[in-house]
This record gives C-alpha cells, sequence and structure tokens, in this order.
C-alpha cells in the first residue's frame, strides 16, 4: 500500500512538472493570415502596429511564448507611443499586451504540442489524476477504522507550513499570477482542453476554460480524499457530493452548454455580489440582446440575491450556499481542506476580519450603485470619479487578487477560507442575515466541553468554537460556514449543527449546566 | 483590597479565578509551577498525535490574563503558612494572601512497584509528562513497544497516543474486562473488541509485578505477575488511576485525608483556605458521587461554586445530575444519570436495558428502577446525547417508558446520520412486552422548559 502511494506521488509529480514546464515550451509559428485575421477581429486600426509585428514575428517560428510575447508588448507599446504623440487617439490599441500575444499563441502554436493534444492531456491531466487517486485511495486501508483522521497534522512538513507547504504556496500563486495577468502563458495548458471545450460548447478553450476544467478535476480528486478521510460522517459525505455537483454543473457545464445554444455564458448558482459585474454594462447588454433567456437570467439574478439566498439562510443558515453550493467554498473544502487548521483564530485576526470583508462589502455596493447609475443616466462618472476605473481597481483588487492570488494561493499558509473570511462580499451580506435573523446554530451541549480546542483548531473561519463551547453557549457566528468539521473533531459529542426555533438560540450562560440549579437560575438571571 | 492566592491553573483554579474576576475587583493571583498558561489537561493527548500544538490547548490568549487582571506566577509551593496566612515557594519568595485556594489536582498513581521510578517508567498526566513521553517514543524506532500498565480512561488514551505513531502497545488490564468497574458487561465487551480491532495486545486480567532495567538503568521490560511473562519493552505508562497531589500540605495544619478534606462549601478546618477540583475531598460523598471526583466538569462546577462563596454569596457545592464523557479511540462515550456496572453502588432495584447494533460499534445501556421504573441514567456509545434533555427527565424523575418513547427529542448526532431510537424502542418493547412507540422529534419539547426561564 504504502508503495503504491509512494509511485502515485511520483507519477503525480511527473505529471504537475510537466504542467508546470509547459508555460516555456512549445514552437509558435506566426503566419500571415493569423494577424490579419486578429487585426480585423480586434478592429485594429494602426499600421505602425500591423507593420511593427509583420517585421519582427510574422513568418517567424518561436520557441517558447517568453520570446514571442516581449515583441507582441513592445510593438503595442511602440504603436501606442507614437499614435499618442499625434494624437491620433483612434488607432490607439486598447487591448493588453498579454491578451494580444495570447490571442496571436493561440493560433500560431505548431509542432508537437498542438498534433498530440490527448496525449499531453494524458501527460498533465492523467498523470496528476491517476497519480493524486493512486496516493490518495490506499487510504481506505492505511488510514484504518473509520473515525478522526488528524494524526499527525502538525507533524507532517507539508501540512505544518513547512517547505512543502512553501512550494504548494509558490505554485499556487504563480498559477494565479498567470491566470489573471499573463494569460499568455496559458496557451500551452489551453491546448490540452481544446478537445473537451470543442465537444462542449464548439469553441476552442481559453485560459478560463482551463481553469474551470482543473477546478472541477482538483475538487472531483480532493473530493475522494474527503470521503476517505470522512467516512464516518454522513453529513460531510452529502455535503462534499453537494459542491462537487454544483461545481460540475452549474459552474462548468451549464455555462459551457448555454454558449453551444447561442446563451449567455451564465452560471446559475453564481450571486450577486460575489459575481461582482452582473451589473456591469457590458453584461447586462449582453443579457438584454439576448432575448427570452438573457431576460430569465436578469430577474433570476436579482431574486436570488435579494429574495432566494436570504430566505434560505433563514431557514438553513449561510451553509447552504458556503458549504453546500458555492465554487470557491468547493475548493476551499476539497483542495483547502489539510490546511484548514490555518486560520488564525486571535481577537486581532477577528478584528482585521470584520473590518475587512464589510470593507469589501461596501466597496462592492458602492461600485455597483455607481454602475447602475451609469447605466441609467448614461453617463461615465458619478461624482467626477470614472466608474469605468472604479470597477477596473475592484476588478484587479478584489476579483483578481483578493479572491484568486490570495484567496487560494495562501491555502497553505493562512488557512483555506481565506477570501471566504475575509474578502467575501456575499458572504458578509449572508453574514448579517445569519446573524440575526436565522435558525441555524450550532448547539453546545450543555456542560459537556472539556475545552481540548479541537474545534478552534479545524475551524477553517478562524472561530474560536471552544471561546463559546466552554460556556455553554450556542455559536452563532456571521462569519460561520457551517462547514460541520467542528462537530466532527470534537472528542465528547458537545457541537451539533441544526437548524431549530429561533427562541432560545442564543443562550448566554454564566455557570453551566451540569452545576446546582439553583447556582445556575441565579448567576444567570443577573 | 482582599487578596485571592490560587494554587494551581488548572480547570478548577482558573474557573474560580474567572468567576471571582467576573463578580469582583478582589486581586487575584494564580501559582503554577507546571505552566506559564492555563491549558487544557484533556487535550494534551492530542498534542502528541500531532492533531494540535501545545499552544492550541490554551483556551485563552496569552493577553488574556493581564487584561482581566489575573497575576500568574511560576512557582512550587513549599508550604503553606495559614498563622501567617502565607506561602512560601521553592525559591524561598513568599506570597501573602487573605484567602487561599488549593487546586492542585491529582498525580498519577504508582502503587510501589520494582522499578516504577526507573527513566522510560512515566505517567501521563502533566505537560512535564507530555513532554517526557515525546523524549521517550517520539517514534517506533526509538520506542519498539510500550506496555500500558492500568486499563481505565488515560491507560486507554494513553495507548492510542502511541498508536498514532505505529509503536505497538500492550495494555494491562487488572480486570477481566475493560474499565467494568465502571461500565456494564455488555459495553466493556463491546470496548474489548473496538481495542483488539486496533491491534493493541490486550491483556485482561493481567497484573504489573515488576519492571526490569537494562544495564544503562533504563527500563527494558515488564513482568506479569499472574504468568511470570516478560514483555520487552522501551517505554511503561502507568494509568492506575490518579491521586490527590497535596504532599506539600502534609506539615501544613490542613485536614488531610487522601485530599484535601472539605466541607460541603469547600472550605478546609482552616478560615480562608478552600480546596477544590481533583485535590478536594468531601466528608462524605455528596448523593451518590465518590468524596473525591477527579473528573474536568466536577473541577469546573467546584471552581464556580468556590467564586461565588468568596465573593460573598456563599454556597453550597451541590453539583447537579451526574454527567460524564469520554472516547475510547474512536468510540465516543457518554453517560447522564448513574449506571452502575455492580455491587456494592449498584442496588438491587437498578435494572439495566442493553441494547447494540448489530454492525456498528453502537450501543446503549439504559439503567431503571425494576419497580417503579423510574429512568436512572443512561450510558451512550456511538450516539451522542442532548445533555440538557437528560438533566430535565432525571430532574423530572421520567420512567423509562416515557425516556424511550421521547428519545428522539435527547439524539444529539449530526445531521443526516442514522438513527437507532426505533430499532431500540423495538427491542425495549420485546423484552418488557411493551408498546412503546418512539414520537417524531419535536423542537417544541426540545425547548419547552428552557434552563434559564
Amino acid at each position: 500500500m504504502k508503495t503504491i502511494k509512494n509511485i502515485g506521488l511520483v507519477i503525480f509529480l511527473i505529471g504537475l512538472g510537466i504542467f508546470a514546464a509547459l508555460p516555456l515550451l512549445g514552437t509558435y509559428k506566426i503566419n500571415p493570415s493569423t494577424l490579419d485575421e486578429i487585426v480585423t477581429k480586434k478592429r485594429i486600426k494602426s499600421e505602425i502596429f500591423i507593420e511593427g509585428l509583420q517585421k519582427s514575428i510574422v513568418g517567424k517560428e518561436f520557441q517558447g511564448m517568453q520570446s514571442l510575447s516581449p515583441l507582441v508588448g513592445s510593438a503595442i507599446e511602440n504603436a501606442n507611443t507614437q499614435h499618442v504623440k499625434n494624437k491620433e487617439y483612434k488607432k490607439k490599441i486598447y487591448t493588453s499586451a498579454s491578451e494580444m500575444a495570447a490571442l496571436i499563441g493561440k493560433k500560431s502554436g505548431t509542432g508537437f504540442m498542438t498534433n498530440n493534444k490527448g496525449l499531453m492531456w494524458f501527460l498533465t491531466f492523467g498523470f496528476g489524476i491517476i497519480g493524486a487517486l493512486m496516493f490518495i485511495v490506499p487510504n481506505v486501508v492505511l488510514l484504518g477504522k473509520k473515525g478522526i483522521k488528524n494524526d499527525g497534522i502538525y507533524h507532517e512538513n507539508s501540512t505544518n507550513k513547512g517547505w512543502i507547504a512553501w512550494l504548494v504556496f509558490i505554485f499556487l500563486v504563480g498559477f494565479y499570477l498567470i491566470l489573471y495577468f499573463k494569460s499568455e502563458y496559458a496557451v500551452n495548458w489551453t491546448y490540452l482542453v481544446d478537445p473537451i471545450s470543442e465537444s462542449l460548447s464548439g469553441n476552442p478553450a481559453g485560459h478560463w476554460f482551463v481553469y474551470g476544467f482543473m477546478y472541477c478535476t482538483v475538487m472531483t480528486v480532493m473530493a475522494v480524499r474527503m470521503y476517505i478521510k470522512y467516512r464516518h460522517n454522513v453529513y460531510q459525505m452529502i455535503r462534499t457530493t453537494s459542491v462537487l455537483f454544483f461545481q460540475i454543473v452549474f459552474a462548468f457545464l451549464i455555462p459551457e452548454i448555454m454558449v453551444r445554444l447561442q446563451m449567455p455564458y451564465y452560471d446559475f448558482k453564481n450571486v450577486f455580489p460575489l459575481d461582482y459585474d452582473f451589473f456591469f454594462q457590458w453584461n447586462l447588454n449582453s443579457l438584454l440582446d439576448s432575448g427570452g433567456i438573457g431576460l430569465f437570467i436578469l430577474v433570476w439574478g436579482i431574486v436570488l440575491t435579494l429574495v432566494i439566498v436570504p430566505v434560505m439562510v433563514y431557514f438553513f443558515g449561510k451553509r447552504w450556499y458556503c458549504s453546500w453550493v458555492c465554487g470557491c467554498g468547493g475548493l476551499a473544502e476539497t483542495l483547502g481542506d489539510p490546511y484548514r487548521q490555518h486560520s488564525s483564530k486571535s481577537l486581532f485576526s477577528w478584528k482585521i476580519e470584520r473590518w475587512l470583508i464589510h470593507g469589501v462589502l461596501v466597496f462592492a455596493v458602492v461600485m455597483t450603485g455607481m454602475t447602475l447609475y451609469s447605466f441609467f443616466a448614461e453617463t461615465g462618472t458619478v461624482l467626477g470619479l470614472k466608474t469605468q476605473s472604479i470597477q477596473n481597481t475592484y476588478s484587479l483588487a478584489i476579483g483578481s487578487v483578493f479572491a484568486g492570488v490570495i484567496g487560494t494561493g495562501f491555502y497553505p499558509i493562512f488557512g483555506n477560507r481565506v477570501w471566504c473570511r475575509f474578502g467575501c462580499p456575499l458572504a458578509a451580506y449572508l453574514g448579517f442575515v445569519q446573524r440575526f435573523k436565522s435558525r441555524f446554530r450550532i448547539t453546545t451541549n450543555g456542560g459537556q466541553c472539556i475545552s481540548c480546542g479541537n474545534c478552534s483548531t479545524y475551524c477553517e473561519q478562524g472561530i474560536d468554537v471552544r471561546a463559546y463551547a466552554q460556556k455553554g453557549e450556542n455559536i452563532v457566528r456571521s462569519s460561520c460556514v457551517g462547514c460541520g468539521i467542528c462537530s466532527a473533531v470534537c472528542p465528547r459529542g458537545v457541537l451539533k449543527l441544526e437548524n431549530g426555533p429561533e427562541q432560545g438560540r442564543i443562550n448566554p450562560t454564566e455557570v453551566l449546566l451540569g452545576n446546582d440549579v439553583d447556582l445556575m437560575e441565579l448567576v444567570n438571571k443577573k | 483590597m482582599e487578596h485571592i492566592v490560587i494554587i494551581g491553573n488548572g480547570i478548577s483554579g482558573i474557573t474560580a479565578a474567572r468567576h471571582i474576576r467576573k463578580n469582583s475587583d478582589k486581586k487575584i493571583t494564580v501559582v503554577s509551577a507546571e505552566t506559564d498558561y492555563f491549558f487544557s489537561r484533556t487535550a494534551l493527548m492530542y498534542v502528541y498525535m500531532g492533531h494540535m500544538k501545545f499552544e492550541h490547548t490554551q483556551p485563552y490568549e496569552n493577553w488574556f490574563w493581564k487584561k482581566n487582571r489575573i497575576d500568574l506566577v511560576k512557582g512550587y509551593v513549599r508550604t503553606v503558612d495559614h498563622q501567617n496566612k502565607k506561602l512560601v515557594l521553592q525559591d524561598g519568595n513568599t506570597i501573602d494572601y487573605d484567602k487561599l485556594i488549593i487546586a492542585t489536582g491529582s498525580k498519577p498513581n504508582k502503587f510501589g512497584w520494582p522499578g516504577q521510578d526507573l527513566p522510560g517508567v512515566q505517567g501521563l498526566y502533566s505537560k512535564q509528562d507530555l513532554d517526557q513521553l515525546e523524549a521517550n517514543a517520539p517514534d517506533n524506532k526509538t520506542c519498539k513497544r510500550a506496555v500500558i500498565v492500568g486499563g481505565g480512561l488515560i491507560g486507554i488514551e494513553m495507548a492510542e497516543m502511541l498508536l498514532s505513531r505505529k509503536i505497538p502497545v500492550t495494555f494491562l488490564v487488572r480486570e477481566d474486562s475493560f474499565w467494568n468497574g465502571v461500565l456494564p458487561d455488555g459495553e466493556s465487551q463491546m470496548i474489548n473488541e473496538h481495542i483488539l480491532e486496533h491491534h493493541i495486545d490486550l491483556r485482561l486480567g493481567m497484573n504489573l509485578k515488576e519492571i526490569l532495567a537494562d544495564e544503562n538503568g533504563q527500563a527494558r521490560a515488564i513482568v506479569i505477575a499472574e504468568t511470570g511473562e516478560e514483555i520487552a519493552c522501551d517505554v511503561v505508562g502507568l494509568t492506575a488511576g490518579v491521586s490527590p497531589n497535596i504532599n506539600f500540605l502534609k506539615e501544613s495544619g490542613i485536614e488531610l485525608g487522601r485530599g484535601v478534606k472539605v466541607n460541603p462549601y469547600l472550605e478546609t478546618n482552616i478560615p480562608d483556605i478552600y480546596a477544590i477540583g481533583d485535590c478536594a475531598e468531601q466528608h462524605e460523598g455528596i448523593g451518590q458521587r465518590r468524596p473525591i471526583e477527579a473528573v474536568w466538569y466536577t473541577g469546573r462546577m467546584m471552581g464556580e461554586t468556590v467564586a461565588q462563596t468568596i465573593c460573598g454569596n456563599k454556597i453550597e457545592y451541590k453539583p447537579g445530575h451526574w454527567f460524564n464523557s469520554a472516547k475510547f479511540l474512536d468510540l465516543e462515550y457518554q453517560t447522564y444519570g448513574w449506571v452502575f456496572a455492580r455491587g456494592p453502588a449498584r442496588k438491587e432495584f437498578e435494572q439495566h436495558f442493553h441494547w447494540r447494533d448489530s454492525k456498528e460499534k453502537i450501543c446503549v445501556t439504559i439503567a431503571f428502577n425494576e419497580e417503579s421504573k423510574q429512568f436512572l441514567g443512561i450510558n451512550t456509545f456511538g450516539i451522542r446525547m442532548r445533555h440538557e434533555i437528560f438533566d430535565r427527565w432525571l430532574t423530572e424523575k421520567r420512567d423509562v417508558n416515557y425516556v424511550l418513547e421521547y428519545l428522539k427529542d435527547a439524539n444529539f448526532d449530526p445531521e443526516f446520520y442514522a438513527q437507532y431510537e426505533s430499532k431500540i424502542v423495538s427491542k425495549f418493547n420485546s423484552k418488557f412486552g411493551t408498546s412503546i412507540s418512539p414520537k417524531k422529534k419535536s423542537w417544541k419539547r426540545i425547548f419547552a422548559t428552557s434552563k434559564t426561564c
């Protein structure tokens, strides 16, 4: 069994290694027709740019994106400088260098990579999946009897912020940086999943398709790990199945199929304000131009945020979304599970959390207000502020850096819910409902707590669960996503997630159940 | 300002300190030789097992004590001079007090076995014991086998700890079935099976004769009294219970028995000196309780109580209905009320109903009065129960039929877990010829008399 695990690890690392090397490999040969196509598609009017590229790249072969990308960048820069100088603003190119290089690269890939997409998929994704499963599945036997399986978590390098954890951190951050800011280096990855993309939407894959596919793959493999680790716990099994289902069907398949059916790309479970660009002009226009389905999505999106979500939170707590449906939550609960113990439980972190997450919510709401005002008033500025630049700031700082690079990249160091805890504006909104008007609570079982701290240690949201449990108080914190792990790891059966009557949900106690009945009444009544 | 000094920073002492602070402005000093800050003793095992770091066992952040003006002194109290109301520490320093609370907890029992003080032989109680185990048994190369002597709660926890590092364990249990002085036979039997499933070398009905040393004076083997068998090992865990940690009080004039003798107000024979927690011994056990209760919960409750008394609201220590919990490897155990395994505590009228699932390691034992049918207590393994509900039923003196009928109200298992109430009730029906049908869980009943109303 140990051998199978080790072989699996080697296979996985080979797959990962090839995947990680791909951005710098591959041959790109630029045909004149490719440039024409892009010029037409992007409506490029800059002859300086076109001529520049014709000289520097057309007809030539490049080894690796690192030799092609800078030439595209400098061509754009050169053209734009000239046009600005000549005040030819209409000729200025607004497409970013990365996007342009990615466009050119995607159409110019040649050689082994593009001719053996299936094989390359197998050597990367295939090896990754097979290797990871070989590493994970023997745990059915190796972990022994069903029960809590946290032995050695703080002895293992990878789960105790050792060098492996830091390597994972660097890999994840690098991956997200490429995805958000240097997408031309993801071109080779897109070839791997072209066949899958074409079979779904009919289009070749872009880097976001790679991300979506990878997201589903990683979640599925790591869900297998969850099923094995928590096989004694039906709540975890069902919850894991639920997040997996919503990710694969709602976040991945349905939007792709909608594109094939000439409908707008839409994830029906992505709720505003997490889905921060729902009210952006381009999206509203696209929805309004899409006939019945567009209108339906528009109404659905609004009803989801204003009615469905809060009503569901009232009945079930925000867990129904955050740890049963949400994609970010889904990744955190599968890929992120080995890192859940790293969330800081200090009071200081809680203070930061409250400022930050509510700050992001305010930011999202203000930005959306400006967006809608601009949309209806048909103006680009609100009180002298450019709506577009506020949107860009949000997209960059919150949408990309916070949610992606920090949110997932920092898993191995700060725990798996950094985004959900400190940044997600939807979580903040649901949190208000959960805290003030909900039937959900984690009930503390009378006086049974022994203050051991397993609950707090494994709370991914950094809630000091023990602080409540040892006082006999129920936990009604706005940040609780109801993952149920505190209840699972409790050795004394003290915690239970449940939806019950609002009355009795909050139960401040001074003296705990078990002591003298009169004393309890006397003290608690005060 | 009145100065309250507490010896011991365990759950009893710290609970007392916190509650005194809540209710007064007195000066509070806590003295401990064990650690700088309060930690949860019950969680030490999880540090060795790698579930947590030691800092995670500390329920309060380090700034908490200063903020709440609870002074912490690290030191070992050598003597208590009650005439001058003064403590003398090992290092010669003294601390004056106006009121003193002794909360020094327990120490592991040693019964004079030859070799019991050899290096490699240890108990598992204090932070120092944990550090010792980390040194003695860091992995299964340094420690090729461990022998644990004493089949109680600490013994099985220590076995679980060592197993987590793949160290083979031999487990000597004096009784002929695990913990059967406390657990009724069916339950004890199930735990035996569970221990064996974890590949622990369980030796029932075996006592330790002696511990042998190697040429370096290190423990190398144990000898079993009954068979004379010698078992080679690198670590010997002595887990045959604990007794009050009160040696330093021998000359103090404070009345001692096995523990510090206290009256129901937790007062000792010396005015202004109180004792709480594991080290306190009631002159007579309260209700069916033992005079010394070395349990987390009772320690906490004594702390809550003595704080009231010290803050001018003099109150007797009156623990409510007995409850407790533990975990045996993967099996969670809870108990509410009294279920006695055997005499003399078990009275003739105490009848037991035992149910065990055919597949899973799940069982329930309900004790009730044979004649009046009054419900006396319940033990559950693998099913969590709601403390409040059982506390209420015990207060209301419900009969056993009522308890079974409404058993679903008491279930505290996580959502979606398999429910066993119907099986339990149908076995009860067939055994006692009743026709109880379990009622659906009702929130209305669960909250019918909330504890604060």
